[in-house]
């Protein structure tokens, strides 16, 4: 399959990349020769087989509806590029 | 004293225990290998004060007998295991300057044991590489070279730092993680020993998520005891990680009794690929031989949907990613990017992480984010998904045979120049691991042993795939073929 400017453009936004004009034929060109490598798997009879979910079957466990964590706001920032007041800062979001 | 950074893990236990040495000399000796060991990128965070606080602690903790098997013993630890306190980034410049506020489960499992940590080992970009090409801190070296040939040699990848750290003796062991092959494709390029146990033996709690399904720790070491005894430290069930087993964990080294009468071990014929060098057949039959000798059953198998495994990782693996590395978007941690008048939170996103994931990182986000995007999720996610339960379904077929464990090459070639690959096809890269990925696809524990060396004096290494939760029999017998092969090979130093 092959990928048009557009649609990797597309992608790019999807993923929250910013891609310059420029450099996006040289990405499409990419994606395709992957797809391209990827659409061998349509060889394949998939018929009556579930897409796995788990590698290993088994049922995962239940906790008790506790509090087991919290009152840590200041870990929680530490790493922030950017918080005041107790709060992460972001660029504004609502006008 | 000298050389004691040299030691494997069990010898240094053993001298530790006779009192023979102590914990905080052999963390000196490391930490004088790592200082002259610049020229091979290996550590990227180095933390020696911490290092011989710990060792201090260790040794008292051996002063009064209270020793379990990795108490004092000095490692390196991968930089995707979030360490508290020292930084944590993946290899990436999106989480620059990262220090985590906790530690991950697996490697304070091996603080609990009294391990003493060196320092963080460089990696490919959120081990997303084959050749630990793509880290924001630099290609890591291989101590190896090609005979008189001085150009640099990878390491491979993902996990290239603690391969040539191990490799180089740096340290006497160290962590690392598999998602495709990362801990057993690089041990096979620098001549150690790396296994990647059954998916959920692991916590993967604190470890920076690439494919949540597929991704696993596991120890690189420079023997086969040495992965036992560490790998044992590490395994265990974590409430904080869902995926993780409860089950017991059985004392891996005392299953080294290289006895392997009786084992029928297969060769899968779909891992005999055109054009695969003369000298990987060769060590591939070679290995068999040995394992026939050492009283071991050799037999045929088929594994049919083996062709399809790579593609289907590469969708499965970047699909899991683009989720998985949503998180990074310029607010709570690392990197963010200066924003012009005028842009929104969209643009903070896109420039952030424009400027913070490396060219094979966004290329891996923005396949997987095509693959789970609306139209082209059963085509592509689901179909990929119902492959990877027939690869499963391959191997259940030849255990239920009786076959206890399975033989392959590694690699399907010994390592390459740093730089070789810079031109060829995004895909061309992804075929480094044609041997190992179908091993996560399955979930199964696979262990790599340096089994030879090529005609250019490279290591080549053999691979052993054991049944779900069986790593200490795949362990013995992995013991018995590198009894066999007596791999003694080291690179000579030049760094």
């Amino acid at each position: 399959m092959s990928i048009d400017v557009e649609t990797a453009a597309r992608v790019a936004k999807l993923a929250r990349i910013k891609v310059e004009p420029e450099a996006l034929p040289a990405l499409a060109q990419e994606f395709s020769a992957i797809l391209g490598f990827i659409e061998q798997l349509n060889e394949v009879d998939v018929e009556g087989v579930e897409p796995m979910t788990s590698v290993t079957p088994m049922r995962l466990k239940r906790r008790v509806d506790v509090v087991t964590d919290g009152n840590q706001q200041e870990k929680v920032l530490a790493n922030a590029p950017d918080a005041r007041e107790g709060f992460f800062a972001v660029p504004k979001v609502v006008e | 004293m000298s050389d004691l950074n040299k030691l494997t893990l069990a010898a240094a236990r053993d001298r530790l225990r006779a009192k023979d040495v102590t914990s905080v000399e052999l963390t000196q000796a490391c930490l004088g290998a790592i200082e002259g060991s610049g020229a091979l990128n290996a550590f990227v965070h180095q933390t020696p004060e911490l290092a011989l606080e710990r060792a201090r602690e260790a040794d008292v903790r051996l002063a009064k007998g209270d020793a379990p098997d990795m108490c004092g013993l000095p490692i390196g630890i991968k930089d995707l295991f979030c360490t508290k306190g020292v930084l944590s980034q993946a290899g990436s410049a999106i989480l620059d300057g990262f220090k985590p506020e906790y530690e991950s489960t697996v490697s304070q499992n091996l603080q609990d044991a009294g391990a003493v940590m060196l320092g963080k080992l460089n990696m490919d970009e959120f081990a997303m590489g084959s050749s630990n090409e793509t880290s924001t801190y630099g290609d890591v070296v291989s101590p190896w070279k090609r005979g008189n040939d001085d150009a640099k040699l990878t390491p491979g990848g993902s996990s290239g730092g603690s391969a040539a750290a191990v490799a180089a003796d740096l340290c006497l062991a160290a962590t690392g993680t598999d998602t495709g092959g990362s801990i057993r494709q690089p041990a096979a390029f620098v001549g150690i020993t790396g296994i990647k146990p059954t998916y959920g033996r692991c916590s993967r709690w604190g470890v920076v998520a690439f494919a949540s399904s597929l991704d696993q720790a596991g120890p690189m070491t420079k023997d086969v005891r040495d992965a036992a005894i560490m790998l044992e430290v590490m395994c265990g069930h974590d409430a904080k990680d869902s995926t993780s087993v409860d089950m017991a964990v059985p004392n891996f080294e005392a299953m080294l009794t290289g006895d392997i009468k009786g084992k029928k071990i297969g060769l899968p014929k779909e891992y005999r690929m055109d054009g695969m060098p003369a000298e990987i057949e060769k060590l591939w039959a070679n290995g068999a031989d040995m394992l026939r000798d050492a009283g071991a059953q050799i037999v045929d198998i088929s594994l049919p949907h083996t062709k399809y495994a790579l593609p289907a990782y590469y969708v499965i693996a970047p699909a899991e990613a683009s989720s998985n590395l949503a998180r990074y978007d310029g607010v709570r941690y690392g990197h963010r990017a200066k924003l012009d008048a005028g842009d929104g939170i969209t643009e903070m996103y896109e420039k952030t992480r424009a400027e913070g994931f490396g060219h094979e990182v966004q290329r891996r986000v923005m396949i997987g984010t095509y693959v789970l995007s609306a139209g082209f999720y059963d085509a592509y996610y689901n179909r990929a998904r119902r492959v990877r339960a027939l690869i499963k379904r391959d191997f259940e077929n030849v255990f239920a045979d009786g076959v206890d464990a399975i033989l392959t090459p590694t690699t399907p070639s010994a390592a390459f120049g740093l730089g070789e690959m810079a031109d060829a096809d995004p895909v061309q890269m992804y075929l480094n691991d044609v041997f190992t990925v179908t091993v996560n696809l399955a979930g199964l524990p696979g262990i790599s042993v340096p089994a030879g060396v090529d005609k250019q004096g490279l290591p080549l290494g053999l691979q052993l795939i054991g049944r779900p939760w069986e790593e200490g029999d795949l362990l013995n017998t992995a013991y018995a073929l590198e009894a066999a092969a007596g791999f003694v090979a080291k690179p000579a130093k030049w760094w």
